[in-house]
């Protein structure tokens, strides 16, 4: 196969996983400029001339300048990338057009990572590696030399070769914080909870299969419907999305824990938001972070990278005995002249109930009885949200009957807010952690009552008991599901997908998760002086040369292995002593004319001459030579 | 790291002064008598501008990486590096132990270009892949070699002035299998070329003097036994031209006769009064071709050199090779 093609096959490779997030037009113009050049190639067209290929760059900047108004940035840089590459192929003539493509292409495979690191990923970017580095050396093969299949089993050799020396530069290689900030995009598009909640948006969030965190239990596991893992307190409501515009109302008093304790570590997804997750109630704080008076965790940082913690939380416990007067004012607040239905149902559960509990267990019964539905594909309310929720649709998710819960009980007047978050996680018993992931988002909400502070309701048990105890997936009918979460009956596949996720844990754990912690508590468990930076240098340097000098060695032996041949030695050795006597072996001279010769000329020596020489041919020749120790032996004597 | 730590002493200490000391034969005799197994010692390594060009990515890349804290990149980065560095390796045993020697060269005249030849062997189990021979800047041919297989490699070098030619040093290099790395060996092979003095370009007629004037013969052409046509050369005799075949319009030929009773021609340094020696080994040369040509037996004679009369190829390469070695 010409080089060429070696080439294109390369850029393909690299260039198809990136069009999924590129302009549209991008891939039909790669596609074809490199039917071009391989029309070119087959000599049926001729190669565009410079000013077309000028105006084609300058339009292709233009168009992605109009896209993202800029030629910074991940997804700017990528595709501005990917497409001069492709404007490369028209004019690639020579070798250093050739090997700037090459160059480029690997940075391609790097520019992948940036979109996704996933085993099957990883996976696929390698197999482009290998034939980058195959395209390398068809290049290099200058005198055409090696078969294609030869030359893709010397770019496998290559690759696996540099496999351990990699492995020790990945472990030692110190690691250090990023430079300079990134740009705005170097993390787009990642599904987590955001910071404010609308009809529609958990539901979305439901469809994603992606993991939120995982979260190794110390104690005993907690029975699924206590695991409400906390996230964003949402408190302001404008009629139709909940959000926290300003920040949360501090707290009055300390919360008061009980019971018994439950510590686990929790490994969090990047989600590029402050707020970190902890099962309610934490009573300990990861480090770096802040509790805010509703208890929601705030990291000093966006969470960029995977974040791992410690905590300990209390099931049981009392939270806000006190509330503030702006908090109450806040947590009772609803947009004005919205809703005058709902208003109204409070108002009559207000007058008909004498206590606030009271109020709370006539709402939830109420949406227990008046035939509320819990699904994934509400319809569209309209501008009295929440009234036509409760009296025309009664189709919801929990973000409708958390929001629709609120408002009554804002209505009532009693205190009360959204809390969203994640709820239950399913446990992977092969590797003995829960994973809870973006389908387990839920929304539940928290009122206030005198002497027990801030009680947590969840409305949709109320509707749906089965979402909180067994899960989402039981409680939505089957043909609602979506694909991520269709149920998996069949044991074994349920097993393959448990090994999956604990293989894609470590992976994300040990591979991916390798930053400048992981690296200093891996290598101080090795040794203390190993976690510095004097340290890991030492180590890569030692490591490094030692195995330069392990291959160096093996070559070497490699050499002498082909040069000592010890019959062959000893009869040099032989024919050295005869040298001295002025009897020298010429270089076409054969063993047994040289014998012949060398008796004629000291008939004293002759026997031995031709003994020594016939032992020697015998082990060159004989089909079971006697033993070389003879040869030696007799050679050893051989002093004249 | 591979690279020798002591460059070739050989070539450092080769100019008169430390030709023949002491430390030059001992560290490297030089010139190499053929052949020469290329050792660690003899094979120097380093990065191509494209693995310059390479090691400019992967500080792009490292740094991406750090900035981005993307795990992946990292790993790629460092799988590249090694790759690099693993190809050093491929690169330097495409070279060693390689065995070298002096192939054969065939002798040209003053002017033209000679060629000399290098001979390569593998005595490996593996294939070398592109290796080429360079001479200056120049890579000239590339070779590859199967396992346990040889081939030849040729250079060429002007030869301005007769006499024996020495090849100039040259280098095997190769950058297989990535390009990245260049493996070069700097080889002073015993190659020589022997250098005929340029034929003087304007043809006197060569000189009629009997080498033997007893001979016993009759002088003059013999017409019985023509044995064919040859190309007919200027100076020679218009006699011989067979003018038949210039009517035909198949150029100025001559007839060549066999056995004839061609007188023996003397190809005599005395009888020429050109000053300049030079132009009469010139001179020389061209009677040598062209006494050759016209079929005739010729000997030649120099100041305390003295070829009997002859012809045959083997005659006209001792004539020429006198006067290539010729010193007045």
């Amino acid at each position: 196969m010409k080089p060429v093609y070696w080439l294109l096959a390369s850029l393909a490779l690299v260039i198809a996983p990136h069009l999924a997030h590129l302009p549209l037009w991008v891939g039909p113009l790669c596609l074809g400029l490199g039917a071009w050049r391989v029309a070119a190639e087959r000599g049926r067209v001729a190669l565009p001339g410079k000013p077309l290929l000028i105006a084609l760059t300058a339009a292709c900047t233009a168009l992605i300048l109009a896209e993202f108004h800029t030629l910074f940035g991940r997804d700017a840089g990528v595709t501005l990338l990917v497409v001069m590459i492709s404007l490369k192929l028209m004019e690639m003539k020579t070798r250093r057009d050739i090997l700037i493509t090459v160059f480029l292409a690997y940075f391609l495979v790097a520019a992948g990572f940036l979109y996704s690191q996933a085993i099957p990923m990883v996976l696929y970017l390698l197999l482009a590696v290998w034939t980058i580095t195959t395209t390398m050396i068809a290049y290099g093969d200058t005198a055409s030399g090696l078969a294609t299949r030869a030359r893709m089993k010397l770019g496998a050799v290559l690759l696996l070769q540099a496999m351990p020396l990699m492995l020790v530069l990945f472990v030692l290689f110190p690691r250090v914080s990023p430079l300079w900030s990134l740009p705005q995009d170097a993390h787009a598009g990642v599904s987590g909870l955001s910071d404010s909640m609308s009809p529609g948006t958990i539901s979305q969030l439901i469809q994603s299969e992606a993991v939120a965190f995982r979260v190794n239990f110390s104690s005993p596991l907690p029975p699924a419907q206590t695991r409400y893992w906390r996230g964003p307190v949402l408190w302001d409501y404008d009629g139709r999305t909940w959000s926290t515009r300003t920040p949360s109302p501090e707290s009055a008093s300390l919360p008061l824990l009980r019971g018994g304790a439950t510590t686990y570590v929790l490994t969090l997804e990047p989600h590029h938001q402050r707020w970190l997750f902890a099962l309610d109630l934490p009573a300990t704080l990861p480090p770096d972070s802040r509790a805010a008076g509703d208890m929601q965790i705030l990291a000093r940082e966006p969470v960029e990278r995977r974040l791992r913690y410690q905590l300990t939380s209390y099931i049981d416990y009392r939270l806000g005995a006190e509330l503030v007067p702006s908090a109450r004012q806040r947590a009772l607040t609803l947009p004005a002249n919205l809703n005058p239905r709902t208003h109204a149902l409070a108002g009559r559960w207000r007058s008909d109930e004498g206590s606030d509990p009271a109020v709370v267990a006539r709402a939830l019964a109420h949406f227990r009885e008046q035939n509320f539905v819990y699904t994934l594909s509400p319809p569209r309310l309209g501008t009295q949200a929440v009234d036509s929720f409760l009296f025309e649709t009664k189709r919801g998710f929990c973000e409708h009957y958390a929001g629709a819960f609120v408002t009554l009980m804002r209505a009532a007047g009693i205190p009360a807010r959204v809390v969203t978050g994640y709820q239950g996680g399913s446990l992977n018993p092969l590797g003995d952690y829960l994973v809870v992931r973006q389908s387990d988002a839920h929304a539940w909400a928290e009122v206030w009552l005198a002497e027990r502070g801030w009680v947590r309701v969840d409305p949709t048990a109320a509707v749906s008991p089965d979402r909180v105890e067994q899960g989402i997936a039981a409680a939505l009918p089957a043909a609602e599901l979506p694909l991520a979460l269709a149920r998996l009956d069949i044991a074994w596949l349920q097993r393959m997908q448990q090994t999956w996720d604990l293989v894609n844990s470590q992976w994300d754990l040990w591979v991916l998760g390798y930053g400048e912690d992981r690296q200093r508590s891996l290598l101080a468990r090795i040794h203390a002086s190993l976690a510095t930076w004097a340290g890991m240098a030492v180590a890569l340097a030692a490591l490094l040369l030692a195995g330069l000098a392990g291959v160096a060695l093996y070559l070497l032996w490699q050499a002498a292995k082909n040069r000592a041949d010890p019959a062959q030695a000893a009869y040099a050795r032989f024919c050295r002593r005869l040298a001295r006597l002025g009897i020298a072996r010429l270089p076409h001279e054969g063993p047994l004319d040289f014998s012949r010769r060398a008796g004629q000329a000291r008939p004293a020596l002759a026997t031995r001459i031709s003994h020594i020489t016939q032992l020697y041919l015998d082990l060159r020749y004989r089909r079971n030579p006697p033993p070389l120790r003879a040869l030696r032996q007799a050679v050893r004597r051989f002093r004249p | 790291m591979l690279r020798p730590a002591l460059s070739r002493p050989g070539r450092l200490l080769k100019h008169p002064a430390g030709k023949d000391s002491f430390l030059a034969r001992l560290l490297h005799p030089s010139p190499d008598t053929a052949p020469v197994t290329l050792t660690q010692r003899r094979i120097f390594i380093l990065p191509t501008r494209a693995g310059l060009g390479f090691a400019l990515l992967l500080l792009l890349m490292l740094l991406g990486s750090i900035n981005y804290g993307n795990s992946m990149g990292f790993v790629l980065t460092f799988l590249l590096a090694s790759l690099a560095v693993v190809s050093i390796l491929h690169t330097w045993r495409n070279l060693a132990r390689l065995i070298v020697s002096a192939g054969s060269s065939e002798a040209v005249f003053a002017g033209q270009d000679a060629r000399f030849r290098v001979c390569l062997d593998n005595a490996d189990d593996y294939a070398r892949l592109a290796i080429g021979l360079r001479t200056g800047k120049a890579v000239g041919e590339v070779v590859n070699l199967a396992p346990h297989a040889s081939g030849c490699l040729a250079f060429a070098v002007p030869a301005p002035v007769r006499g024996r030619l020495r090849a100039p040093g040259f280098s095997l290099v190769t950058s297989f299998p990535l390009g990245l790395f260049r493996a070069w060996s700097p080889l002073d092979l015993d190659l020589h070329c022997l250098v005929y003095p340029h034929p003087a370009p304007a043809s006197l007629p060569l000189p009629e003097t009997a080498a033997h004037p007893g001979d016993g013969r009759p002088r003059g052409e013999g017409h019985e036994d023509f044995a064919g046509l040859r190309s007919w050369h200027p100076g020679e005799s218009l006699r011989q031209v067979a003018w038949k075949a210039v009517a035909r319009e198949q150029g100025m030929l001559a007839k060549q006769f066999m056995g004839g009773s061609q007188a023996d021609t003397l190809l005599d340094w005395d009888a020429l009064s050109d000053p300049n020696p030079e132009s009469r080994l010139s001179r020389l040369a061209r009677w040598v071709l062209d006494a050759e040509s016209a079929g005739r037996r010729y000997g030649l004679r120099l100041p305390g050199v003295s070829i009997a009369a002859d012809r045959g190829q083997a005659h006209c390469h001792r004539c020429l090779e006198a006067l290539a070695l010729y010193r007045p």
